[in-house]
């Protein structure tokens, strides 16, 4: 709740400030029983109030530390993976019931780092801040951008080839790599930004997007929907790397379980009235959170139904023409 | 007479930088004293240490590309520019058109003109502007279409020559086709003409003819540089009797864009080949000037992958079709030859009534410069600027990609939001439709 008014006072204090918020989703499985009233209730506010939102859930930060950890300690890469790498390096390997949150955090830092790169480094084509929510966001409460992180461990300090860069690309959107849990493959894209770290010449990016188009589904009026960054200075440890930010109808699907957890909840009035005692806190409140929600998921909802639909270029302006010669 | 440039945006920046590299270059390695001369005084100033200091002013809306290109200028130990010819802040456009052309113009405009004024105050004659420039961000595009309309409003009777740098077809912004809509729409009311490159054209340069495995921006930079070079480097133009042209953009603004519906100009060069090729390869001004007229009406951009079928269509056959079998329609043509026995080439194949349209006779069409002095390190160089339908199909994907996504309103709130309306994007759209429609009739 504080972070709510925090958003809204950086709107008013400084609207015209670029406001981007990674805002952490639960899980199924997650500790506080309100989560689902917390989280919708600030859906509301990112909705209205922030420029982008960079949803990231903790089973997919835990997934992807489980997979570098069978990564480093299996034997599938042998000792060309380094134990000690950065994405994990904040944390230690904790056993038993307790999540590694240092190393879940990691992750999301260096998110902001990739996000940050630009404008903290030079490159022959920079991306700030402010460019990610124009380009990203063609209409304004559809600005949840699903980010994704490669490689997410560190190689040992190879040359690498051009086949692996190549990977980089195709990693970037297969699930494993993704921070919430949702199929961008099977969904439609709205937009897509990569920001490309280190050695990586623009040729390689242009040559992957072409490979990669055939096999994302953009919407009609965005064949081309895409935004591109290179930055010289790769991330430490690493010769080069790449975040993936794409407004993606998956995330239609996060909305809706969200959705289901609460009306749980809500229909039984569980829990209401911890809320409902707070000064200021009225019913009201929940239920126009909840109808913000539903129409985001229509929203959604609205531009999946076009994916299926043949679009034709539509007609161009006529202008009369003079009789000439 | 000498050129004021300002450098606009990432792409403007950058481009600048290496056009003023390869002018010094070419100055310091001619031979002849009234070319270098001509060229630095056009190009650069002397300052009362001796070194060449170039006559321009930079832009930019974050400081990083700025300070890069002031770098590399200092680095090259044989050029700078002026150490408060600049101008920057720190959060840049977002690449969004309206808060350049709305927002960032307006509220610096005091400062940009200022280094403007200072930088015209330095020269003896002004020949004019070239404002560098992207159209597809935010700040070469809008805050540079600002810049250009206080350009017009204080030297009303100075030449501006735009350079726009295209953006690849597939992707660089998202909103690169609305940016490229609303400045050559507002563009081609304000600029004398406009020198277009494309970076997809300059990037098959890039890996058909120089050969580039991997190519990075600083190769396209140098490439359309290297073009630029040939375009504005002194020479003796019909006017000028016997001396490097004191006028140039004057003289090349009148050789091509003498009608206000076609300032669109692109630019072919002869020979393109990596450096190290150079010094195997003989060249004869007969072999160079047929694919040279070959490229032009055939609309290939460079010296391969030429169509020789494409054959200018018999005038009673002229039809109105879009890009009749493949010919590409004149305007009109400036060919600059540089080198060794310019005096003897032969260019009438470029006199040709058939490669032009109807309505202008070739005598007015075509022009000719030439200068006895090599460029770079050709032997012979031949720098071709077209008034044609080359850049017709780009113009023309650029509107239709536009207007898709216009049609569906996508980001529209966005420009919104710094005060350019729906309305705005109508009168842009209806500008260019002309301009594709004029264009399109051009062989009738």
């Amino acid at each position: 709740v504080v972070f709510q008014k925090v958003l809204s006072l950086l709107e008013e204090e400084f609207p015209d400030v670029c406001r981007i918020v990674t805002a952490v989703y639960p899980s199924a499985e997650d500790d506080v029983i309100t989560s689902p009233y917390n989280t919708v209730l600030a859906m509301q506010e990112l909705t209205e109030h922030a420029d982008c939102v960079l949803p990231v859930e903790n089973q997919s930060l835990l997934d992807i530390l489980n997979k570098i950890d069978a990564m480093s300690y299996g034997t599938k890469l042998g000792p060309g993976v380094k134990r000690n790498n950065c994405v994990t390096s904040g944390g230690s390997r904790l056993s038993g019931a307790q999540k590694p949150f240092d190393a879940m955090n990691n992750i999301v830092a260096n998110l902001l780092l990739n996000i940050t790169s630009s404008t903290r480094f030079e490159g022959s084509l920079n991306m700030d801040l402010n460019e990610i929510a124009m380009n990203l966001v063609p209409f304004p409460r559809l600005h949840y951008l699903v980010p994704s992180l490669t490689p997410l461990y560190s190689l040992a300090d190879v040359s690498i080839p051009t086949k692996r860069l190549d990977q980089m690309f195709s990693d970037a959107f297969s699930k494993d790599h993704q921070l919430i849990r949702a199929n961008l493959k099977h969904s439609l894209f709205l937009a897509s930004a990569l920001m490309v770290r280190g050695d990586v010449h623009m040729s390689d990016l242009r040559r992957n997007i072409e490979r990669l188009r055939s096999s994302l589904p953009f919407v009609s009026w965005n064949q081309e929907g895409w935004k591109t960054g290179l930055c010289s200075v790769p991330p430490v440890g690493h010769s080069h790397s790449m975040l993936a930010l794409s407004n993606n109808t998956c995330v239609k699907a996060t909305f809706m379980e969200l959705r289901d957890s609460f009306t749980k909840l809500y229909k039984k009035k569980a829990h209401l009235h911890h809320y409902l005692h707070v000064d200021g806190m009225e019913q009201s409140i929940f239920s126009e959170a909840l109808s913000s929600l539903t129409g985001l998921i229509e929203d959604y909802h609205h531009l999946d139904v076009s994916k299926s639909r043949l679009q034709r270029d539509t007609p161009r302006l006529r202008i009369a023409t003079g009789s000439s010669s | 007479m000498s050129v004021v440039t300002i450098q606009l945006g990432q792409c403007g920046n950058q481009v600048g930088q290496e056009l003023f590299d390869i002018i010094c270059n070419d100055a310091e390695q001619s031979q002849r004293k009234t070319y270098s001369t001509s060229c630095s005084a056009r190009f650069f100033r002397p300052t009362s240490k001796g070194d060449l200091v170039a006559r321009a002013v930079l832009v930019d809306m974050e400081p990083k590309v700025i300070n890069q290109s002031m770098n590399k200028a200092v680095k090259s130990g044989r050029w700078r520019y002026g150490e408060d010819s600049h101008f920057s802040q720190k959060q840049g456009s977002g690449n969004n058109w309206a808060n350049g052309y709305c927002v960032l113009g307006p509220r610096h405009k005091d400062a940009v003109e200022e280094l403007v004024r200072q930088e015209v105050e330095r020269c003896d004659a002004l020949a004019g502007f070239i404002p560098v420039m992207s159209v597809a961000g935010g700040t070469g595009s809008g805050v540079g279409t600002y810049v250009t309309q206080c350009l017009r409003d204080i030297y009303p009777t100075s030449f501006i020559l735009n350079h726009l740098t295209w953006p690849y077809g597939t992707g660089e912004v998202i909103v690169q086709n609305y940016n490229s809509v609303l400045t050559l729409a507002h563009l081609y009311q304000l600029s004398d003409a406009m020198l277009v490159h494309e970076n997809d054209t300059v990037h098959k340069i890039c890996s058909q003819l120089l050969n580039i495995k991997q190519i990075s921006f600083s190769d396209i930079n140098m490439v359309i540089a290297h073009q630029l070079g040939g375009v504005l480097q002194p020479a003796l133009t019909p006017d000028s009797y016997g001396v490097y042209s004191r006028n140039p953009l004057g003289e090349l603004v009148s050789a091509l864009a003498c009608h206000p519906e076609y300032k669109l100009l692109s630019v072919s060069t002869v020979p393109q080949m990596p450096s190290s090729s150079i010094a195997f390869s003989t060249f004869s001004w007969p072999a160079l000037l047929k694919h040279l007229r070959q490229m032009l009406i055939s609309n290939t951009r460079m010296e391969v992958g030429i169509d020789w079928q494409v054959r200018p269509p018999p005038i009673s056959e002229r039809t109105r079709s879009l890009t009749q079998g493949g010919f590409n329609t004149s305007l009109a043509n400036l060919l600059i030859l540089r080198g060794k026995d310019v005096y003897s080439a032969e260019t009438g194949g470029f006199e040709d009534p058939a490669i032009y349209t109807p309505w202008l006779r070739s005598e007015e069409a075509f022009s000719l410069w030439k200068s006895p002095v090599s460029f770079d390190k050709y032997e012979k160089f031949a720098t071709l600027v077209s008034n044609s339908q080359a850049l017709l199909r780009p113009l023309d994907d650029m509107v239709r990609k536009a207007w898709n996504m216009f049609a569906s309103r996508a980001y529209i709130h966005q420009y919104i939001k710094y005060n350019i309306s729906e309305e705005d994007f109508l009168d842009s759209f209806t500008s260019l439709e002309q301009v594709i429609s004029s264009y399109g009739q051009l062989q009738c």
